[in-house]
Formats: C-alpha cells, sequence, structure tokens
C-alpha cells in the first residue's frame, strides 16, 4: 500500500506536467485536476499505510 | 543621454531591500524557540544544537550549489541589476554587486529558515547526525527544485512552466518544510509512549510556553522582513511601496491567531496557549504567498481560515492519522503553506491564476513529498534518523550532548535512577 500510494502521487504530478507539456485551453484545467485527484488517491493510501497499528510504539 | 534609473532612487531602493533582508534570521529564531518551547526540558538544548546546525549546513550547502540550482529572479531591475546579466555558479560564482549579492543572501536565509521546519517534525528523537545529512538532502535538492520552479519557472520540453504567485514562500519556504517534516514524522515513528496501546494519544505538553509565545513574536518581526524582501525580489514589488506587504502580514498573522483562540475557547472551554501560536504563525505562513497582491481585508480572511486550518489539522494528525508532530510543524507550515498558495490563486482576481496555484500544488503532493519522503528513507538506511529507547528516555541533551539544558533542575529523575 506504501508503495502503490508513493507510485500513485508520482504518477499523478506526471499527468499535471504532461497536461501542462501537451495540452492547450480547457483540457489543460481538466488533466490538471485529474493529475491532482490521482494525488489525492496516492496520498490517501500512503497515509493509512503510515497508520501504526494498536499496540505499536506505546 | 542615459535614461537609466536613479542612482539616488537605486540606493533608497537597495537599503530598504537590505534592511528587509536583515530581519529574516528574527524569523529563524523564533521558529528555533518555538521547536525549543513545544519539546521537553530534557531535550532543549538538543533541540538548539539542531537549529543551529541545521542552519549552518543549509546556508553551505546553499553556497555551494543550492543557488546554483535556484538561479536568480527576473525581478531584479529595481535593485540595479539587470535580468539578463544575472546568472550564478557554483560557489556563487557570478554573483557580483550588492543587488546581486543581497539576492544571494536572502536565498540563503529562506533555504535556512525552510530546513528549520522539519526539525519541529522529528522534535525529542531525531539524532543530531542524522538531521546535518538530512539538512544536505533537503537544502541541495528539495528546497531548490521547487524553488526554481515557483520563482524562476523554466521551460519544460520547451514549455514554459506556469507562473505560481508565491512571493515570500508559502509553499516554496513553508509548505516544502512541513512536507519534509510530514515524511520524516512518519520515518521516525511516534515518540515512545505517545500512543497508549489502544491507540490514543497520551498529552507530552509544551516545556515551556513563554519561549513558544515569545517566538511568535520574534517570527513575526521576521516576517515582515521575508515577505517585504520576497515581494521585492520573486513579485516585483517597488521597495518603498512595501507597505502593503507589512499590512498584509500583520493583518494575517491577527486573524490566525484570533481564529485559533475562538475555536480553542469554543472547544474546549479555554483559549490553548500552544495552539494560538500555532495559529498566529499559521497565518504568518498563509500570508507569504499572496502578501504583494492581497487586500487587506482578504489578507484578514486568508488568516483566519490558516487559524481554524492549524487547529482542526493538529487535532485531526493526532488523533486519526497518529502522526506524532511535537511541534505542529505539518499543520503549520504544509497546510497553511498549501492553503496560502490556494488563497493566492482565489483572491488574485486573474483567469487561470487558480489552475497555476493548483498545478503548485500538485507538484508539492506529487514531487516535493515523494522526493523528501525517498531520499529521507535512503538516508535511514545508511544513518540511523532515531536515538535508541534508553537515549530518548533519558532525553536528547544528556544522551547526545552530555549535558542538560536545565542542569540546576531536576525535572525528570528516572533517568538517574540506577538500575
Amino acid at each position: 500500500m506504501k508503495l502503490g500510494g508513493f507510485l500513485l502521487l508520482l504518477s499523478g504530478w506526471g499527468i499535471v506536467l504532461a497536461a501542462l507539456i501537451l495540452l492547450h485551453g480547457r483540457a489543460v484545467s481538466a488533466f490538471v485536476l485529474a493529475g491532482l485527484a490521482v494525488e489525492i488517491l496516492g496520498l490517501v493510501l500512503f497515509v493509512k499505510a503510515h497508520i501504526p497499528a494498536a499496540g505499536e510504539n506505546a | 543621454m542615459s535614461s537609466g534609473p536613479d542612482p539616488a532612487l537605486l540606493l533608497f531602493s537597495y537599503a530598504l531591500f537590505l534592511g528587509f533582508v536583515l530581519l529574516v534570521p528574527f524569523a529563524i529564531a523564533g521558529l528555533a524557540l518555538i521547536n525549543t518551547g513545544l519539546g521537553r526540558s530534557r531535550s532543549a538544548a538538543h533541540s538548539m544544537t539542531s537549529v543551529l546546525c541545521a542552519l549552518a549546513v543549509a546556508m553551505l550547502v546553499y553556497f555551494v550549489w543550492g543557488f546554483k540550482i535556484q538561479g536568480f529572479t527576473p525581478y531584479m531591475e529595481h535593485l540595479g541589476v539587470p535580468p539578463e546579466s544575472a546568472s550564478a555558479g557554483l560557489f556563487l560564482r557570478g554573483v557580483n554587486g550588492p543587488g546581486a549579492l543581497t539576492s544571494a543572501l536572502l536565498a540563503m536565509f529562506a533555504a535556512g529558515l525552510a530546513s528549520l521546519v522539519p526539525l519541529g517534525g522529528g522534535t525529542d528523537r531525531w539524532r543530531l547526525g542524522a538531521t546535518c545529512v538530512s539538512s544536505v538532502l533537503f537544502s541541495g535538492w528539495v528546497y531548490p527544485v521547487f524553488a526554481r520552479l515557483v520563482w524562476h519557472p523554466p521551460q519544460v520540453f520547451g514549455v514554459q512552466f506556469p507562473h505560481i504567485v508565491d512571493a515570500a514562500g508559502s509553499g516554496v519556504i513553508q509548505a516544502t518544510g512541513g512536507l519534509t517534516a510530514l515524511s520524516l514524522a512518519w520515518l521516525l515513528g511516534p515518540r515512545r509512549g505517545k500512543y497508549s496501546s489502544s491507540g490514543m494519544p497520551a498529552a507530552i505538553p509544551a516545556h515551556n510556553v513563554v519561549f513558544v509565545l515569545f517566538g511568535c513574536l520574534l517570527s513575526w518581526i521576521g516576517w515582515l522582513g521575508l515577505n517585504s524582501a520576497g515581494a521585492i525580489l520573486y513579485a516585483g514589488v517597488i521597495p518603498w511601496k512595501a507597505a502593503q506587504v507589512l499590512i498584509n502580514t500583520s493583518f494575517a498573522a491577527a486573524g490566525g491567531g484570533l481564529a485559533a483562540a475562538a475555536i480553542t475557547r469554543l472547544r474546549f472551554h479555554r483559549p490553548d496557549a500552544s495552539l494560538i501560536a500555532n495559529g498566529w504563525v499559521g497565518g504568518l505562513v498563509a500570508s507569504s504567498a499572496g502578501c504583494a497582491s492581497l487586500k487587506p481585508a482578504l489578507a484578514v480572511l486568508t488568516g483566519l481560515v490558516a487559524g481554524a486550518l492549524v487547529v482542526f489539522s493538529v487535532e485531526w494528525l493526532e488523533f486519526h492519522l497518529k502522526v506524532d508532530d511535537p511541534c505542529g510543524s505539518v499543520s503549520v507550515h504544509a497546510v497553511a503553506g498549501i492553503w496560502g498558495l490556494l488563497a493566492a490563486g482565489i483572491f488574485a482576481g486573474e483567469a487561470g491564476q487558480f489552475m497555476a496555484q493548483l498545478a503548485g500544488v500538485a507538484t508539492l503532493l506529487g514531487l516535493v513529498l515523494p522526493m523528501s519522503y525517498g531520499l529521507n528513507w535512503m538516508l535511514g538506511l545508511i544513518v540511523p534518523h532515531r536515538v535508541p529507547r534508553e537515549g530518548e528516555r533519558q532525553g536528547l541533551d544528556l544522551h547526545e550532548l552530555g549535558a542538560d539544558a536545565y542542569p540546576e533542575f531536576v525535572v525528570h529523575a528516572d533517568e538517574l535512577i540506577q538500575r
């Protein structure tokens, strides 16, 4: 889950960067938002993977 | 006849800019006091020593190669530096003349300030040696790469990277530091005894709230300089028109502090001093991006929202996500910093600017966070980040430095007992 989240974060930024480089007009906004959505999904996974189990580090 | 700028005006501009830059170390001192005050008494000297070491490392790394990566900003004509003549090499080669040198000085102070933010996430458990090496990675790669993208947008495959409004570093200085603090809080894990076996967090109170509150006042002075100098250098504000920046900065801090006071009063029936301090600094952090362009009322609104976000995110991180962030660095610097970037786009009044700000936030989440996490994870394989269990119980002052910050006061007798 940690690696999945990490890769989704990077992939989301890749989508944003590709949108800025390759697209023009309204499509840029749509793909920047899509990239950000992928990043948020990755962040959720990454965060969940870091929540320690109960009793850990107590 | 030459039509260059009036020399007297240029001198006045430069003097003002230099004055603002010289205020920035107050923000560094303020942040150091806040981090130390919010930590335990048994790690107070270690906390201050870490600040000095991280600051020294960051400034030297910036001198050697960091500033070369960041590069000069295009807005330097009103400081007497034609943009086409400014190019920086390793060891600040090519940085000549008072305007260019003072710009490099501001960049070094800013890198130093940013490098202190992650210390808050690792308070009471992060080894000094690992702190220094991590500061090299942060100030040598993570920070200057994002600073380059925002303050001197490059061409990426022949296309100009969007112009992100971030006059004094809500994103560049604060959010990069805050996200690195989050990475470190994850990699280090919570302090021993922070969470019970059922997962409930224990309150580990700040050891000196007066340090924290005085740190806020020092930070305010420092932020007045940081935002003004940043607005001049990175947003092209004419130096003698910086009064608006000073007003916006103060209003945002006031809004942040008051929002935190009101929310904690309503929720806990008493205002919470350390959360008010965090709200105040959150307001300052959020003010940095739009300080040159916001109207004063919108600066107040930006600060109010930042203060509220800080209070709620501190609780959310601690209770729900189990992130042990003793100084609230993630909430104050990452959350409020990202809000500052968005606020600058929302209130800019220019179509398309919000999308550029979103691209900045996407870069923070999709590039800066993975980069800082990945680099620190790899560093942890070579140099352990965390002190051993015994060192944490004893306190980092005794364990790493061999002497307590407060030797006359026996405030934690358990480590003196022979077992």
